[in-house]
């Protein structure tokens, strides 16, 4: 799949934004005044900015609205409404912190649970697809459950569950590469199923091309990362996104080591959702002849 | 409405047969030249006389070659070059249909046509994503989703003689390799076609139940290399004597 950056943005940004939110509805940490305006913030700059990227991407952004109609069926219509429900029920909720300094908690639990919603749908929107067997495990929402908590950890200054969520996340990410590396063979969709040719095991080659120019199918989903480029990508994914954070959390607490920490994971997860996309193979890309049989 | 019906009254799509399709492309510009200035936004073509020419089309044609087992009766049998139209199959359960977060793309309970209403459609690109076959392809110009609607606006179109009233691929194919009609009646010509021929799925493990059913090329007779010139080629001289033998043995020494 083509790795758009305005979806790599969403998605990771808004991931982290997602996460802190979920942390601040539980209270921790229990910010009132002057500093719970800094946390909301913070994750609504990373939340929103994140929505914001995503509808970059759209041809038609000025009808963005009508995709809030289809919540029924559409796991990109659940996540609009879950995005906006979190970010009005926790906009009231950090009113209530910043200006009255009283915690109304069942707001910030409610918050908290749409928060992890809102992540869920983002990650079902790509579990959904069978025609990318890399994304279509239960593992995909368990990552990035994982790794909205582990990120808003961080970011909430929640020390010790960073040092217990990282690591989780970190084991997680490692099998969903595992597991997506054979995910294409072992989906059983092949050239040969794809055009029903070759039956009684006789071999089928893509000869020609429909066309001697690109177009937008392998623009879009027959891009795929050289195995070599998205080796050292995991490898640097791992050390930014989990190892040095753990790290510096480790190290005696200061301001310095925990920007880094965030930066770092910020960083690494980035290269990772890179590879999310970049690494993902589409079904359609057998026609083309673009896919190891 | 992106959910799908529960079933639709026809199942209109089209035929496809591999053995009869010469790969010519016909199809492929009659769909483009109807569907540029019919049904929604022209089908656009960036850079076409420069040096990356690229463009939306609704139909493409692949080609494949195929090199079958070889069994005893066949030892080597030769490979074939089969050509492969592709557009949209109307899956009767369209993943394309339920991603879509506007209801622009959705399936019509009369007749079982997937189309896109491009008033409502976003370009998100999501079903594109959730089609398997490559069937949508998003119009660089227009920024909507362009997607076959099996010529709606010709199929029903009075103001077309009655023999124009198919799809324009289907009108068009010289070799005959196209044909159209409901699937969901099993005495239709097409459905006939479908049974006799083993009309099969594409990809049928991804669950999309597809209406258009392609039609396998047929083994051929005498697949079988052949070598006509053979029985000419073999060694007519063993033992020859007189000039050509001395010049045999001649060269031999060499």
């Amino acid at each position: 799949m083509n790795p758009a950056p305005s979806v790599i943005v969403f998605t990771t940004l808004s991931g982290l934004g997602f996460g802190l939110l979920f942390w601040l509805g539980l209270g921790l940490p229990s910010v009132t005044g002057w500093s719970a305006f800094a946390f909301f913030t913070i994750a609504y700059l990373l939340a929103v900015g994140g929505l914001i990227a995503s509808v970059f991407h759209l041809g038609h952004p000025e009808r963005a609205l009508k995709a809030f109609t289809q919540w029924r069926s559409s796991w990109l219509s659940r996540e609009g409404w879950t995005s906006v429900a979190t970010l009005l029920v926790m906009a009231l909720y950090g009113a209530g912190l910043v200006f009255f300094d009283a915690r109304w908690w069942p707001l910030g639990w409610l918050g908290a649970a749409l928060a992890l919603g809102t992540v869920y749908t983002t990650s079902m929107i790509y579990t959904q697809m069978r025609t990318v067997p890399r994304w279509r495990t239960p593992l995909t929402p368990a990552l990035y459950l994982a790794l909205a908590l582990a990120g808003g950890a961080l970011l909430a200054g929640q020390v010790v569950w960073a040092l217990i969520l990282l690591p989780v996340a970190a084991v997680l990410q490692a099998l969903w590469w595992v597991r997506g590396d054979g995910a294409l063979a072992a989906s059983g969709t092949t050239l040969a199923s794809a055009t029903g040719l070759g039956p009684g095991g006789g071999a089928v080659r893509a000869f020609e091309p429909p066309h001697t120019g690109t177009n937008y199918l392998l623009r879009e989903f027959v891009y795929v990362v050289g195995r070599k480029h998205a080796l050292k990508l995991r490898m640097i994914a791992l050390a930014l996104g989990y190892a040095l954070p753990v790290l510096l959390l480790l190290l005696p607490f200061s301001h310095v080591a925990a920007a880094i920490a965030v930066v770092s994971h910020l960083a690494g997860i980035a290269a990772s959702r890179w590879l999310f996309f970049a690494e993902a193979e589409h079904v359609v890309g057998l026609y083309y002849g673009k896919r190891a049989a | 409405m992106t959910t799908l019906p529960a079933q639709t009254d026809r199942k209109l799509g089209l035929v496809i047969d591999l053995d009869t399709c010469v790969g010519c492309h016909a199809c492929v510009v009659a769909c483009k030249g109807w569907n540029t200035e019919n049904y929604g936004a022209p089908l656009s073509d960036q850079d076409p006389y420069g040096d990356d020419p690229r463009g939306t089309f609704l139909n493409r044609v692949h080609s494949y070659e195929v090199q079958p087992l070889a069994t005893s009766d066949m030892p080597h049998p030769a490979a074939q070059l089969v050509h492969f139209p592709k557009s949209c199959l109307h899956c009767e359960d369209a993943p394309c249909v339920t991603v879509c977060p506007t209801g622009a793309s959705y399936k019509r309970v009369e007749d079982g046509i997937v189309l896109v209403n491009e008033a409502d459609c976003i370009g998100c690109g999501l079903c594109a994503w959730a089609c398997p076959y490559g069937a949508r392809e998003m119009d660089e110009a227009e920024g909507v989703m362009k997607k076959c609607t099996l010529c709606v606006d010709r199929i029903y179109n009075d103001n077309l003689p009655e023999v124009d009233r198919t799809p324009a691929c289907v009108r068009t194919c010289p070799a005959g390799a196209r044909h159209f009609g409901d699937l969901g009646d099993p005495d239709s010509d097409v459905s006939r076609l479908v049974a006799e021929r083993g009309g099969m799925d594409l990809m049928p493990e991804q669950g999309t139940k597809p209406v258009n059913q392609y039609l396998p090329p047929r083994m051929r007779d005498e697949m079988d290399q052949v070598d006509v010139l053979a029985p000419f080629l073999d060694p007519v001289a063993e033992d020859a004597g007189g000039f050509i033998g001395w010049l045999d043995k001649a060269l031999e020494r060499i």
